[in-house]
């Protein structure tokens, strides 16, 4: 069973990298950029049947960081 | 008194701290691999070294929190002994949860590697009792990713409790609150950013560091 497990930071948590790739795309003469934020995509292949419960797990206990990351798990 | 440093592969300070507690304490500190699972018998005190274990995959200190190692320091540090992380051992130990917060990119983005000025903000702690309050020091940082980060609530909480040990006198990498270096709740738990294994002898440009060691080795009793 493949997961995307999309790891990005919480709301409120300040992105150095986010500011500086919003200030390029100024820079490149993007017009109109509110805003970015850059977070990471995880991509797992687990075993068919892997308990939802066990999946919640690996993201709690590695895969984000709940101090300032949320996470969502992507089935595919 | 026997001391350990935890080795990490990609651990780069571990050297520094042992020098360091063997100048202070006498004696050569335990080279703990992170894949044991104990902690050599009679240890009075555990050391977390700067570094770039797991060369910072996923997040800086976030493999190295789950090593093997790492659950006997957090029974160690359950039961009140001394646990002093430095740099990536800092970020280890907020990664493990056995300190608040965590340490994001610089807010400046760049890596940043030169004398810093700190203030003393707690000068009752167990590392920090041969400093005095306000008292201005000055150690080295070298790091990418010292920027800390924690709810409003969280950092209202370990202001209030004292648990502020180190604060950054000068602009350095964008933390909250200026907090370079923050004790647990039990105050046996240091992480900072700043070196102070780095600042042990007259030749490192100064001696502010030793005193940490030295003050620690005297509230122990060792």
């Amino acid at each position: 069973m493949k997961l995307r497990i999309h790891v990005t930071l919480k709301p409120g948590v300040l992105d150095p990298q986010g500011k500086a790739i919003e200030h390029a795309l100024a820079g490149l003469g993007f017009a109109g950029v509110n805003g970015a934020r850059v977070g990471k995509l995880i991509e797992l292949d687990v075993a068919e049947g892997t308990a939802d419960a066990d999946i919640d797990a690996m993201c709690r206990q590695l895969l984000a960081n709940t101090v300032i990351e949320n996470y969502r798990v992507e089935k595919a | 008194m026997k001391t350990a440093v935890i080795v990490f592969p990609g651990s780069n300070c571990d050297r520094d701290m042992a020098v360091a507690l063997e100048q202070v304490t006498g004696r050569a500190p335990a080279m703990v691999w992170h894949r044991d699972t104990a902690l050599p018998d009679g240890i009075g005190m555990v050391a977390v070294p700067g570094g770039f274990s797991y060369g910072d995959y996923l997040r800086a200190g976030a493999m190295a929190a789950r090593s093997p190692i790492m659950a006997a320091v957090a029974a160690a540090a359950g039961k009140g002994m001394p646990v002093l992380g430095v740099c990536n051992g800092f970020q280890v130990l907020t990664e493990a949860g056995l300190l608040p917060g965590a340490l994001m990119r610089n807010g400046g983005l760049n890596f940043v590697c030169r004398d810093v000025a700190l203030t003393v903000e707690n000068a009752q702690s167990a590392f920090t009792g041969r400093y005095a309050a306000g008292e201005r020091v000055s150690f080295p940082v070298a790091h990418h990713d010292g920027n800390f980060v924690a709810d409003a609530e969280t950092l209202d909480r370990i202001e209030g409790e004292g648990r502020v040990a180190f604060r950054y006198a000068e602009p350095v990498n964008g933390s909250a609150r200026a907090i370079a270096g923050v004790l647990n709740d039990a105050g046996n738990v240091l992480g900072m950013m700043p070196h102070p294994e780095r600042r042990i002898e007259p030749a490192h440009g100064g001696t502010d560091g030793r005193r940490l060691f030295e003050g620690l080795l005297e509230t122990i009793g060792a």
